[in-house]
């Protein structure tokens, strides 16, 4: 009897795990549907190459918001790499016990905060601090701004994955290092930091899809224009903001077109996805 | 160009590493500490339990608390024991090879897809599709697939965790394999388990995106899960919209906070059991 | 367990909200702009008719539309006029008029501009406050998003056949382009005229300003309607509702908010 427990539970284990893989291809089934049609009939070239976005009179060019997205992923990524991983490098290889013990559970605490509060803070002091200080167009709502919210929005992640990287590197690296007489600083730099750069790299990618998929907070300061960016102080609208923004009032093509932008959205992560296990391959292919 | 020594080298990239880990850290808790000490004034019993009145300029924050639940309590009531049923396939019953490579890529980008395109499925398919409308089930049922990912995650890790011995011990008192996985297993890997789902539990409550366009925006305190209702995270991102840094905006924000620090809070120390007792 | 728990508490915390007996839910989806008006007269539904739940969501003017003609809806709302192609199946009634007031911050020098001045700046043309004898910076207009029911009547008052320029800043409700504008120096936005207060600075427009008088009177002309839509003919408690909002009850309510009575048809 108990055996043939065994045996069904199995099959419905597999069922329950499969589940995962079923509900992406619903998801992307659903969106696909929904936004291939205008994506073909505009012509999908057309769709990821025309800059000009204009619902209403039927154009649907998107590129504008992709190089919105990009730039402030990038922008994100200046402002939380060198941030996150100096602060990871810190707590892994420099940081007493008992500082560790109090700072890293605290990052991770603060890893669940809620995007809209970033944004609010934002709003609150960024876009002021910018609009003063750094002129521009004069309002503060731009790349620079959503660079820097976004930036600290994903610090807890980087951080996180990068002191795990770090810790992963076996200690005898290290030791070696320093027993052929490098200093500690030597030795990171050198040793440590090297060998864990997949594991690093793989947060920052994780970082970067994060920023990408972001959206209320990123609504709230980058301006969403609909223009081509000439500088990091002109505000653009990302692929994101623009479904959330036009998805309440959007009917018939207009709606298409925005399920569309998502498809793209889509593209884009798995390309980050797939990334990221080719670079983490990479490692254990090494080793 | 006389070299430096590299002992001065270092000392000079402590100071820095020390110093950025202190911007970093500052940062952080300054947001918090801020938006926290400038609401708590605001939050009192009548905020808690209040209705809103006044487009919800002023009053209490409560149909929006008793959303936020529905919507976490649908969320963890379809991905735990999907999660769950997941991690445990995964880890127990498949040993690695082509299936296993298939289900992992699935989770993988299930938790790649932006909150956003999920809300864009959610409408498509829960309000629209299934003619479940702006409800609270929509919501929940597209925020469940947000956290699924995630729960699998952990789950798989505390799963992971428990040392093989354990299982050996079972199967030589002579249980079968799920009665290994019920009886010896799971009990043992439970705390991680549940860190993971309490942790889940914050970022649940803290979603916008996926919710905003599937349980709607109604100011009224829903009487079921199929009618629609408004989150605290997405009243807190409407008052910004339309007040500004006005204290409700702050009282709900710091709620918000209060209740997803003090969750995580419970998560971390629970872990701290966990790991204290495996090793 | 903790999900057992959890289910608990928020079954219980329902059962503290106030609950109809047998009641009737009236849903209203829509207008963005009329969202806020529509929540205030449910509000106020409630004192005179506790047993009905009137649900309103924002979503859009179009939604609104939309939503009404599918009957996904017992009321759509929107706050611009219908396309000639939406008013088919449709019974469109008039419950308020609302001005768009041209704001800027409020310590711009500038009191007025004309309309086209106006529609030049949106087009990008006119790009420096200097050039309509104001400071000396750069212009940051502020719009709505395509498809606000806002935007589409100020394109359909103001810009006329002129495309707004893209390079406008986009923020997604009345609110929030008055919070940008008011924390904005150099900026210029539209919003509804219910919305003005003193952290924005209202403008006149080819000399007249959006006062109550000069609203009613049709000097002011930047104005567009609050419209309940209904699919075929209103009945039973759609009607009853509607009869509230149009009486002297429901109107107080709005007039409260700054919105204007309906034109007299």
């Amino acid at each position: 009897m108990n055996l043939t427990r065994d045996r069904v539970v199995s099959p419905i284990l597999f069922a329950i795990a499969s589940f995962s893989i079923t509900a992406l291809f619903v998801i992307g089934v659903f969106i696909f549907v929904e936004g291939l049609p205008v994506m073909l009939r505009v012509g999908v070239w057309k769709f990821i190459g025309s800059s000009e976005w204009l619902p209403l009179e039927g154009k649907f060019g998107i590129l504008a918001m992709i190089v919105g997205s990009i730039t402030v992923a990038v922008g994100t990524l200046v402002v939380a790499v060198p941030l996150g991983v100096g602060c990871a490098v810190y707590l892994s290889e420099f940081a007493s016990k008992r500082a560790v013990a109090i700072i890293k559970p605290s990052i991770e605490l603060l890893f669940a905060i809620p995007s809209v509060v970033y944004g609010f803070i934002g709003v609150l002091f960024i876009v002021p601090f910018m609009r003063e200080h750094f002129g521009g167009d004069g309002h503060g709502f731009n790349i620079v701004t959503a660079s820097f919210v976004l930036g600290i929005m994903v610090l807890p992640v980087i951080v996180g994955i990068s002191v795990d990287a770090l810790q992963a590197v076996p200690k005898v690296y290290r030791d070696g290092s320093l027993a052929l007489g490098a200093t500690q600083w030597q030795t990171t730099t050198m040793v440590t930091l090297k060998a864990a750069r997949s594991g690093i790299l793989a947060g920052v990618i994780l970082g970067m899809a994060n920023a990408i998929g972001e959206t209320m907070a990123v609504i709230m300061v980058v301006g969403n224009a609909v223009v081509m960016p000439n500088s990091p102080l002109d505000s653009v609208r990302t692929l994101t903001g623009n479904i959330a923004l036009e998805m309440g009032y959007a009917t018939g093509d207009h709606r298409q077109a925005l399920f569309a932008t998502g498809v793209v959205l889509l593209v884009m992560i798995m390309m980050l996805n797939t990334l990221t296990r080719y670079v983490t391959r990479k490692r254990v292919a090494r080793q | 160009m006389t070299r430096v020594h590299p002992k001065t080298k270092e000392f000079i990239a402590k100071m820095a590493l020390r110093g950025i880990a202190a911007v970093v850290i500052l940062t952080l808790v300054s947001i918090v500490g801020y938006v926290i000490v400038k609401g708590v004034a605001v939050i009192d019993l009548k905020f808690l339990f209040g209705q809103p009145r006044s487009m919800g300029r002023e009053g209490g924050v409560f149909p929006f608390i008793v959303s936020s639940i529905y919507i976490t309590v649908i969320s963890l009531a379809v991905s735990i024991p999907l999660g769950l049923g997941s991690a445990i396939y995964l880890t127990e019953y498949r040993a690695e090879g082509w299936a296993t490579k298939v289900i992992r890529f699935g989770i993988d980008c299930l938790a790649g897809i932006p909150s956003i395109v999920l809300g864009l499925f959610g409408f498509s398919f829960f309000v629209k599709f299934l003619h479940l409308s702006w409800s609270l089930l929509s919501g929940g049922l597209t925020v469940s697939l947000m956290i699924l990912p995630f729960i699998i995650r952990s789950s798989e890790e505390a799963i992971r965790a428990v040392p093989q011995s354990y299982r050996e011990v079972a199967f030589a008192a002579g249980g079968t394999k799920w009665q290994s996985v019920t009886r010896v297993v799971l009990p043992c890997a439970l705390p991680g388990v549940m860190t993971g789902i309490i942790l889940a539990i914050g970022k649940c409550v803290g979603e916008t995106a996926s919710v905003i366009f599937t349980a709607g925006t109604s100011l009224r305190t829903p009487q079921s899960v199929f009618d629609s209702g408004r989150t605290l995270a997405i009243h807190f991102y409407l008052l910004v919209r339309e007040t500004g840094a006005s204290d409700m905006a702050y009282g709900s924000a710091a709620t918000l906070l209060i209740a997803i620090l003090s969750v995580n809070f419970t998560a971390y120390y629970l872990m701290r059991r966990f790991l204290r007792r495996v090793s | 367990m903790v999900v057992l728990s959890l289910t608990a508490v928020g079954l219980g915390l329902s059962g503290c909200g106030k609950r109809p007996s047998q009641g009737r839910t009236l849903r209203i989806v829509g207008s963005t702009s009329v969202f806020p008006f529509a929540e205030l007269l449910a509000e106020a539904y409630r004192d005179v008719r506790p047993d009905i739940v009137v649900d309103v969501q924002a979503g859009g003017s179009t939604v609104g539309v939309v939503s009404a003609k599918d009957g996904i809806c017992d009321i759509g709302t929107s706050s611009r006029e219908l396309r000639p192609e939406e008013k088919e199946g449709l019974t469109r009634i008039e419950i308020a008029r609302d001005g768009i007031a041209v704001i800027v911050h409020p310590g711009n020098t500038i009191d007025e501009l004309t309309s086209d001045q106006v529609r030049d700046i949106y087009a990008g043309k006119i790009t420096h406050w200097r050039q309509v004898g104001g400071a000396d910076a750069d212009i940051a207009m502020v719009t709505r998003e395509e498809g606000s029911g806002t935007r589409g009547a100020f394109e359909e008052i103001v810009m006329g056949k002129t495309r707004i320029s893209p390079r406008a800043l986009v923020q997604d409700s009345n609110g929030s382009i008055r919070e940008a504008v008011a924390t904005s120096p150099n900026a210029i936005g539209y919003v509804s005229v219910a919305l003005v207060n003193a952290k924005v600075k209202a403008l006149a427009v080819d000399g007249e300003a959006p006062t109550e008088e000069h609203l009613e009177s049709g000097a002011y002309k930047v104005m567009r309607p609050f419209l309940f839509l209904v699919k075929g003919a209103p009945e039973g408690e759609t009607q009853k509702f509607i009869d509230f909002v149009l009486s002297a009850d429901g109107q107080k309510v709005l007039k409260a908010e700054g919105l204007l009575s309906p034109s007299k048809q």
